[in-house]
């Protein structure tokens, strides 16, 4: 059987982000991720902001690990060249009743461990000069400076392809199916498709399934709620419709949803939050759709609806007790927990990692590697790139030249080199996530052909397995005119 | 960016056409038969001819030609002028941006990076098709849905089947005709459900495509929901009402592999609104005057990227209008323009194209298109000046699937000033 030291199961941002701590240390670490690509789950949709820390209750993991993941993700986009921009936030208050909530966020925030420099209450009017688009209701807000916005894709792919380069191996498709104990208390673990790992440690950062994979080798049960958030995303030509992110404080209407521009230039609008019992079911609904829309017109009033270029929804894992759970399972020793990461989840994963990359480091007495490569280079974007450096590019590798998405401007080049990388894209979604072909305006009617072949060819797959993502998302159909009434 | 930086080879051309499209290559035969000699096309896709090349059913040149060709057949009828007349052309060659001064910057695997600067431009990009995402349509994201179009392409210029049992969303023209060849295929397409109590295509396109082959079409309906995780699964139809509110208590599923959308098409105006041209919110693309100019001396555009035609044979004619017109305009013959009297739409007409006239220096005579808000029936399609009418055509059914046309000519504008004004309109 495959010996490991570390299983990591969940290859989210938040099991990325301890792979990739983990391999600086002498460990053979594994990944096992249940769909075909890292960045699956509840890390592919979210708000993708980083924030700044004033909102959870002093005194919680989430308080913790918010404020030094976000520090954390500063230094990191440096590290692992990922699209990070510090835009700064507000909450708005729309009624003087509440004003008192803001000033307590801002004591929360300084309790949390930020700075007086930054964050700064503002009049209505104040927020308004820096925001014009905003609610002339606002009659205070919360300024959080050292909020930001990030790719989740891109941050979630840099610290696999980091983490690989330093050793840690992944393996897709490989839903994990039982965790047993031998009696020298190491761990097997046993995946749908009947593969069996042995590892010393376990790391659970399975999202929205972290209850499951827990209740196998604990008897303290953790109980995870999927709770649904649907989002609205508008094109880019609307995309600096405000410049900051725009949350609302939670009142009579619930949470309030968040509208702001995301790191590509687009602009975000959600998410609702409906619990269910379906941990799948990433199903929009016309109902929470329209909710977004109301929801977001009271912070931006003339929130450009006409200009929405998809929607989409993710699931957070809410575990019943409100909080991170994060740390090695009291009865079962050697299994370390990262579950209910939700809110501030995205923000914190770093910070995450880095904690439980220690503790497994400590426990197993671990060297760190003499040759351990922290830094990685992300994939060209040349839409971005100076005309010099592109022309340089271009004269090394023609394919650069190539542009298959034309709404995104993303190149051939791009595309093969997302497919080479490790771990690559497999689908058409891990093409996406990785270089945003099909994430523009047209949503992928033009490139789709294109980008199916490249696929097609850099694979060895007929076109016919080219997925959308896992497998069953086959975009064609296997050719059966016979049994059609062979016309 | 305006072209590219120093160091970047740049050349210069008389007209550059950015298109190599029906629009595109009938602009430049125009411009080069008008005695232009350095023309350019420039064309993203690996071979010219635009969407005609997966358009592979008949109907193609009944006006331009006299005869019913296919898509290719009919693009091929012009890249041989475009060939004989030795017009270059680059391929595989994507436009990054363009000024005012008409600068253009280029990129592609043959030609790397390039400035061009031109004389003349011609705009004729084309336009895409509406996708699930503007259309906001709740439910799952599988595999197995796509905009007609690109489920044409792979079907006719792939040659791969793409679904096994198919629900259209949307009646414009390019749905009906999937509708026909998928059945053709083999699929079995299910139903063609339209939002609006009118279909938006063709209605020959409607006998042709849905009723020979007993496809029903639903007005009044849409996709209120998909389902299916990995692939779709079925998809859920409603009734609407008149405001185009889904129905409850309509709502029916239909278990199928396969959405086709076939909900509008936008004119790509990325290029001409980084350029600052002044743009018409109903159709989508440029403002232009009669000689299809836009308000950027120079840049002229046609084609589906100035507003979406019904039939190619139209948009041959409005491109072949704009490379002579930016012929003329690059060998002096242009009269000083002034700003032009617009032309005002309404009475149930959306848009008109052009949007503005000179008087003073337009041709002898000028074609006004323009399409309907509605179905009409018995209405008379007026024009005119100030309180005098200039033209009044019956008609029996206008339908907002059919692009309308109106000629003007010179001696009828003489004199005509902005206080009288121009308009187009509907009448009992």
């Amino acid at each position: 059987m495959d010996r490991q030291d570390v299983i990591i199961i969940g290859g989210g941002v938040i099991g990325c982000a301890v792979a990739r701590e983990l391999s600086a240390y002498d460990l053979r670490v594994l990944v096992l991720e249940r769909d075909e690509d890292v960045c699956s789950g509840t890390s592919k949709a979210n708000s993708a902001i980083v924030h700044a820390g004033f909102d959870a209750k002093p005194g919680t993991k989430k308080a913790h690990f918010n404020v030094e993941g976000s520090r954390r993700t500063r230094a990191l986009a440096e590290e692992l060249d990922f699209a990070y921009r510090p835009n700064g936030a507000l909450v708005l208050c729309f009624s003087e009743e509440e004003r008192e909530q803001i000033k307590e966020l801002y004591q929360r925030g300084l309790e949390n461990g930020l700075s007086e420099e930054e964050m700064e209450i503002l009049t209505g009017e104040e927020a308004r000069l820096l925001e014009p688009a905003i609610s002339k209701e606002t009659v205070c807000a919360l300024h959080a400076k050292s909020s930001a916005i990030v790719c989740p894709f891109e941050l979630t792919v840099a610290l696999a392809e980091n983490a690989a380069k330093n050793g840690v191996q992944f393996r897709f498709l490989s839903e994990v199916s039982g965790i047993e104990r031998l009696p020298d208390g190491r761990f097997t673990v046993t995946c749908a498709d009947g593969a069996r790992f042995e590892s010393r440690f376990i790391v659970n950062a399975a999202g929205v399934n972290a209850d499951t994979i827990h209740n196998l080798v604990s008897k303290e049960l953790l109980s995870i709620t999927p709770r649904k958030g649907d989002y609205l995303l508008m094109d880019k030509e609307v995309g600096s419709t405000v410049s900051r992110t725009i949350f609302q404080l939670p009142g009579k209407l619930g949470k309030g949803v968040l509208v702001t521009p995301t790191v590509h230039g687009n602009l975000l609008a959600g998410p609702t939050a409906t619990d269910q019992d379906d941990r799948q079911n990433t199903a929009t609904t016309a109902a929470e759709l329209a909710d977004v829309q109301t929801r977001g017109r009271l912070s931006v009033p003339d929130l450009p609806l006409k200009q929405v270029i998809t929607s989409f929804s993710g699931i957070r894992a809410h575990e019943k007790n409100g909080d991170f759970v994060i740390g090695e399972c009291a009865d079962a020793k050697g299994f370390f927990d990262a579950a209910g990461i939700e809110s501030p989840g995205l923000s914190a994963a770093p910070a995450i990692g880095q904690y439980l990359a220690k503790l497994i480091g400590e426990e197993a007495k671990a060297a760190k590697k003499t040759d351990f490569d922290g830094s990685r280079k992300g994939i060209p974007h040349v839409a971005l790139l100076s005309d010099a450096e592109r022309a340089a590019l271009i004269a090394e590798n023609p394919d650069y030249a190539q542009i298959v998405c034309r709404c995104e401007n993303v190149t051939e080049g791009e595309i093969r080199e997302a497919i080479r990388r490790n771990p690559g894209a497999r689908s058409m979604d891990g093409i996406k996530r990785r270089v945003r072909a099909g994430m523009g305006r047209c949503q992928a009617g033009f490139c789709t052909p294109r980008v199916m072949e490249i696929l097609s060819e850099e694979l060895g797959i007929p076109m016919e397995e080219v997925c959308k993502n896992r497998p069953g998302s086959e975009l064609l159909v296997h050719e059966e005119r016979q049994e059609e009434g062979g016309r | 960016m305006s072209g590219f930086t120093k160091g970047i080879e740049t050349e210069h051309v008389g007209i550059l056409v950015i298109g190599g499209g029906p629009a595109g290559l009938a602009a430049a035969v125009a411009a080069k038969k008008a005695g232009i000699s350095d023309i350019l096309i420039i064309e993203r896709d690996r071979m010219l001819g635009g969407i005609l090349n997966q358009c592979i059913h008949n109907g193609f040149g009944l006006h331009t030609f006299r005869e019913e060709l296919t898509g290719p057949e009919y693009a091929a009828r012009f890249m041989k002028q475009a060939k004989e007349l030795e017009i270059p052309y680059l391929l595989n060659t994507m436009v990054l941006s363009i000024d005012r001064d008409r600068r253009v910057a280029i990129m592609g695997r043959d030609c790397g990076l390039k400035t061009i600067t031109a004389d003349a431009v011609i705009l004729a990009m084309g336009c895409r098709e509406r996708p699930r995402g503007a259309l906001s349509i709740p439910g799952t994201r599988p595999a197995g849905i796509y905009t007609a179009g690109t489920a044409q392409r792979l079907m006719n210029i792939e040659g791969f089947p793409i679904g096994r049992r198919v629900v259209i969303l949307g009646s414009g023209d390019i749905g009906l005709i999937m509708a026909r060849r998928l059945t053709l295929e083999g699929a079995k397409v299910l139903t063609v459900a339209e939002l609006m109590p009118y279909s938006g295509g063709l209605k020959r396109n409607i006998v042709q495509c849905l009723n020979d082959y007993q496809i029903p079409l639903m007005l009044s309906h849409t996709v209120v929901n998909i389902h299916g995780r990995e692939r779709v699964e079925d998809v859920t139809i409603a009734e609407v009402d008149e405001k185009r509110t889904p129905i409850p208590g309509t709502e029916v599923r239909y278990e199928c592999d396969t959405l086709l959308l076939s909900c509008g098409l936008l004119p790509e105006n990325e290029l001409t609104r980084t350029l600052g041209a002044s743009m018409c919110g109903v159709t989508g693309g440029a403002n232009v005057d009669d000689l299809l100019q836009t308000d950027i001396p120079g840049v002229f555009a046609c084609g589906n990227v100035l507003h979406v035609h019904d039939l190619v044979d139209y948009v041959s004619e409005e491109a072949t209008l704009a490379g002579e017109n930016a012929a003329a305009y690059l060998k002096g013959e242009v009269a000083a323009r002034s700003e032009g009297i617009g032309i005002t739409a309404d009475g149930g007409v959306r848009y008109t194209v052009p949007q503005r006239i000179d008087p003073l220096s337009m041709r002898n005579e000028v074609t006004v298109r323009f399409r309907v808000a509605d179905v009409y029936r018995d209405k008379t399609i007026a024009v005119y000046r100030g309180k005098t009418r200039l033209f009044a055509r019956k008609t029996r059914v206008l339908a907002p699937g059919e692009m309308e046309q109106v000629k003007l000519d010179r001696k009828m504008l003489e004199g005509l000033t902005k206080d009288e004004g121009l308009r187009v309109t509907l009448e009992d």
